[in-house]
């Protein structure tokens, strides 16, 4: 084994303030808004419109050389100003990026003079601030901090009522708009935030307009502090990071943490628990997906049994993942991600109980030159991530079953489903077609009755 | 598909632009949009620092360094020195192409190397962590050369890169190491970033290797990047014609062909914005003259490779430069004939680039479509009105944050290929010699040109002249598109090209026709397609500067 690598090759997670400015597009009439260089901002535009396909406004500070020197205050009041005069904002979704964070900008002292000299009093859009410096942590933890930011900002305490709050954490908006016809059907309100649902996957537009359509309201948010529990997608996410605990300290709303729903343990655990807070059975809607989805486990274990892979990704997803694919009889020889939460391993085990007897490899903090040393050593019979695995996959001729973010040489990726019954049916339905099509490639008839 | 003969009034277009800005904000964005009149070519303010809080299209300094410039090298390893975004963001996201001679030929291209700077080395200085990185690249690869690329934090915390790059390079011996302080914070655009990088590979890269190669004709392709496998359709032309690329900045390029470069004869130079310091710096110190050229369009081609056989001045050459455009124009011709009834009078806007939106009209022309408006991204005045305005260019704050390189003509190397008389005899036949006219010279009387556009004013524009398509990049594409007007990406050309020669002008063409005659667009309704009497959310539009 090659001992350890102190530069980062083809990096297996993206930067902080990029996960923000995708949470902040999940809040209705919001713009995002990077304190730094303007080149932060057309970058996370371009990465983040290349996968979902879906104009993405990110305004910046525009740092010059002396803002590098004297602070970005000015440049911060003079953004904010225009913004607001422009977009007319409800809310704008402030977060630093290595620059500003490095002079050691107040962020928040500034936000509270630009109150004072510019507002007087009148009304103007909600700040939330997330504090998102990019030698911090990756995407991920940028998503959850602007997420709690704008819940930390936003929730007040009222009288409990009939509402649970979602936190999904970074999913499709194809999953998104599964988890919001869930919560419909058992006819609980639900404040789901982000819902990017519709902001990076909508239609075309009869009417111009400056932000695109969809979105939590904050209006919605405010009422998180009264729901009656918080729902919170996550196994590795710190207390100190999490909206629902803030919530629970805060308000005392119950949170209820639970793996992303992928598979059917997990799914089965999810709609448990929303047939707990709602007093109501499973729709019978869902027992039939269910059932659909047993019936093609049955179906297809014959192609997939004991086959090898490599997942990667966020820590969240890939632990869903691997319990998934335990489930179905695979085997995941390495379980990989960028992040490094220092609870990969731990919280594997808790749904995987016998990683190390399956010989299941886990590595946190790791790059796309690491899995590859270990694919070449494990010889999978496929990758599962995001896109950025194909270099890997092209040059060790292993096929890549692309989920997740980002994906940028496939159609589709905003609308891949991921999470429960009907998300985890698809990745079967996939991962299946992805075996029968290695096999009929590498058959020598090229039979077409497999 | 109706024909729009019809313009809208320019000056009423501006007004309209501008009336809903504070006086303060309407002044400035005046000197930003101008009615073009070819004759007297009229001042465009441009290179100019962007409002904060406006959404800008352009990129930082070190996306125009790492990204633009050295991106499409292939045996340099490219180091980025700092936090994991920067890296990962330009981590082959240009589409520059490259093709190794032999399989075992060095290719970083597909690799992305980072320091990844943590919150310790911000703390506590992150050369030591870049020195060991450094050195685990030369471990890994033995390369040729190794760049370092610093972002934000790094000028800022104090780390030398420079110091670490010459103490590693004196370390190996046997690879050149060097640093580029292209911060994005530095200069107002990624043109900062493209001057940078072009002060480094002279001083680094450039006359380390005299050998002196085979070839009658030969030649520096100067700004091309490869996009789409450009390089390689020019490179085929010239193949045909006999000339030979000495070396290519920077696409499909190597550390050989960059340090043997003032060897060539001539530097033909085709985005003028990103390189021209590159061919004026190569004039002082080699005497090696430079040539704007373009391989955008057939015709264009066709113009250029006759005003390259003219700078040679080879009687063989011309003629062989004439049996290759006679051999290739046919293919071309059929193609056009095929479409031009159905793009024939439809309308395009380009605003992209420093350089783009000047070539890709040559293009729309075959076409038969008219450029209504264009504007660049990150160009300055001389791309706008060409070099003859350089004298008069202000120099502000900001421009002189970047170096200057102070070039003398080398004492051995020194030589010039042509005499002054010849020069002038070759400019006398039209021949762009250490000149540039620009693109307004170009363009329509009346049409309008928008320097570093920004978001709303292009979806006015869209309002107000409905064109038929829109250039701009992937930033862009969608909103526009949700209008229902097709948007060509020329940044990354959504996934085509080549797009330069005879050959690219075909992709080209049959592109554009898909994209304009397209049944989707039927589909979708554009706001100004909505009935009169439904109420439109009307345009507004306010800033204050600085």
């Amino acid at each position: 084994m090659k001992h350890a690598k102190t530069a980062t090759q083809n990096a297996c997670k993206l930067c902080n303030p990029l996960g923000a400015c995708l949470a902040f597009r999940g809040i209705e009439n919001c713009v995002p808004f990077l304190h730094g260089s303007q080149g932060c901002a057309t970058y996370i535009r371009r990465y983040l419109i290349s996968h979902y396909k879906e104009p993405i406004d990110i305004a910046s500070s525009n740092f010059n050389e002396d803002t590098a020197v004297f602070g970005g205050s000015r440049n911060l009041k003079l953004g904010l100003q225009n913004v607001t005069q422009q977009y007319r904002p409800e809310v704008i979704g402030l977060a630093t990026t290595c620059l500003s964070e490095t002079i050691g900008d107040d962020v928040k002292g500034i936000l509270r003079e630009y109150k004072k000299e510019f507002m007087n009093g009148s009304p103007m859009p909600v700040m939330i601030h997330a504090s998102t410096p990019s030698y911090q942590g990756s995407h991920i933890d940028g998503f959850h901090g602007a997420v709690r930011a704008a819940v930390e900002t936003l929730a007040e305490q009222g009288t409990p009522q009939q509402l649970v709050n979602l936190f999904p954490n970074m999913v499709s908006p194809a999953d998104l708009r599964h988890l919001r016809e869930i919560f419909d059907d058992f006819s609980l309100p639900c404040m789901m935030l982000p819902d990017y649902s519709k902001t990076l996957d909508g239609g075309p537009w009869a009417e111009y307009h400056r932000i695109p359509p969809g979105g939590t309201p904050a209006s919605a948010i405010s009422l998180s502090g009264s729901a009656i529990g918080s729902i919170e997608f996550t196994s590795t996410l710190a207390d100190a990071k999490s909206p629902a605990v803030w919530l629970e300290e805060k308000f005392g709303v119950t949170r209820y943490q639970l793996p992303m729903p992928i598979g059917i343990r997990e799914t089965d655990r999810f709609f448990s628990l929303l047939e707990t807070i709602s007093q109501k059975p499973q729709p019978e809607k869902y027992d039939d997906e269910r059932r659909r989805l047993v019936d093609a486990y049955a179906d297809g274990h014959k192609y997939i049994f004991d086959k090898k892979v490599i997942v990667y990704g966020e820590e969240d997803l890939v632990i869903s993942m691997t319990a998934f694919l335990r489930e179905i009889g695979m085997v995941p020889v390495l379980v990989a991600s960028g992040g490094k939460s220092g609870q990969l391993k731990k919280k594997l085990l808790e749904l995987v109980p016998d990683l190390e007897e399956a010989g299941i490899k886990v590595r946190d903090g790791v790059d796309f030159v690491d899995i590859e040393d270990e694919a070449k050593l494990l010889t999978p019979d496929f990758l599962i991530g995001n896109s950025k695995g194909y270099t890997m996959s092209r040059k060790n001729s292993i096929p890549l079953l692309r989920i997740g973010f980002p994906i940028h040489d496939r159609f589709g990726g905003q609308r891949l489903h991921h999470l429960g019954y009907r998300g985890t049916l698809e990745l079967f339905d996939r991962i299946v077609n992805m075996v029968l099509q290695q096999r009929q490639d590498d058959s020598e008839i090229g039979y077409t009755y497999l | 598909m109706e024909s729009k003969t019809q313009f809208p009034d320019p000056s009423q277009v501006r007004e309209e632009l501008i009336e809903k800005y504070p006086a303060k904000v309407a002044k400035k964005r005046n000197k930003s949009i101008i009615i073009n009149d070819p004759e007297t070519v009229p001042e465009v303010q441009a290179n100019v620092r962007t409002v904060p809080g406006i959404i800008t299209q352009r990129g930082c300094s070190y996306a125009g360094c790492k990204g633009v410039v050295l991106g499409p090298t292939r045996d340099v390893v490219n180091i980025t020195h700092g936090p994991i975004g920067c890296g990962f963001y330009s981590w082959l996201t240009r589409r520059n192409q490259t093709k190794p001679e032999t399989p075992e030929d060095a290719n970083f291209i597909t690799y992305c190397f980072s320091t990844d700077m943590q919150e310790e080395n911000i703390v506590f200085g992150g050369e030591k962590k870049l020195k060991v990185a450094i050195q685990e690249a030369y471990d890994l690869f033995h390369p040729k050369a190794i760049a370092i690329f610093s972002t934000c934090p790094v000028g800022l915390i104090g780390d030398d890169v420079h110091a670490a790059s010459r103490e590693m390079k004196e370390k190996f011996g046997d690879c050149n190491v060097f640093g580029f302080s292209c911060e994005g914070y530095r200069g107002v655009s990624q043109s900062a970033g493209h001057h940078i990088a072009n002060n480094g590979i002279f001083k680094h890269m450039v006359g380390r290797n005299n050998e002196k190669k085979e070839g009658k004709f030969k030649l520096n392709l100067l700004g091309e990047y490869n996009i789409g496998g450009d390089a390689f359709e020019i490179e085929r032309i010239f193949n045909k014609c006999g000339i030979t690329i000495n070396s290519s900045f920077s696409g499909n390029s190597t550390v050989g062909q960059l340090e043997n470069a003032h060897m060539a004869d001539l530097n033909a130079i085709m985005c003028h914005r990103s390189i021209n310091y590159m061919g004026e710096m190569m004039e002082a110190k080699y005497g090696i003259p430079w040539m704007k050229i373009n391989f955008i369009g057939a015709e264009s081609s066709a113009k250029s490779l006759r005003r390259i056989a003219e700078y040679f001045g080879d009687a063989e050459l011309k003629a062989k430069v004439e049996e290759v455009i006679k051999e290739e124009m046919p293919k071309v011709k059929a193609v056009i004939d095929e479409i031009l009834p159905r793009t024939s009078g439809k309308t395009a806007m380009l605003f992209v680039g420093g350089s783009r939106a000047h070539h890709y009209q040559d293009l729309f022309s075959e076409l038969g479509m008219k450029t209504v408006a264009a504007g660049y991204e990150f160009a300055h005045r001389d791309d706008y009105e060409g070099r003859e305005v350089l004298p008069g260019i202000k120099v502000d704050a900001d421009s002189k944050n970047i170096e200057e390189l102070k070039v003398e003509a080398d004492p051995e190397l020194y030589k010039p290929r042509k005499s002054e008389a010849e020069l002038e005899e070759l400019k006398a036949k039209g021949l762009e010699i250490n000149s540039y006219e620009g693109m307004m010279k170009q363009m329509m009387k009346k049409s309008l040109v928008v320097d570093d556009i920004s978001h709303y004013e292009s979806e006015k524009l869209i309002e107000i002249y409905k064109p038929d398509i829109f250039c701009a990049g992937i930033k862009e594409k969608y909103v526009v598109q949700k209008m229902g007007v097709p948007l060509k990406q020329l940044h990354s050309y959504d996934y085509g090209g080549p797009y330069t020669g005879f050959e690219g002008a075909i992709n080209f063409y049959r592109d554009i026709d898909r994209m304009v005659n397209n049944p989707v667009w039927k589909l979708i309704k554009a706001p100004w397609q909505k009935t009169a009497d439904s109420e439109k959310e009307s345009l507004s539009a306010s800033y204050v500067t600085q």
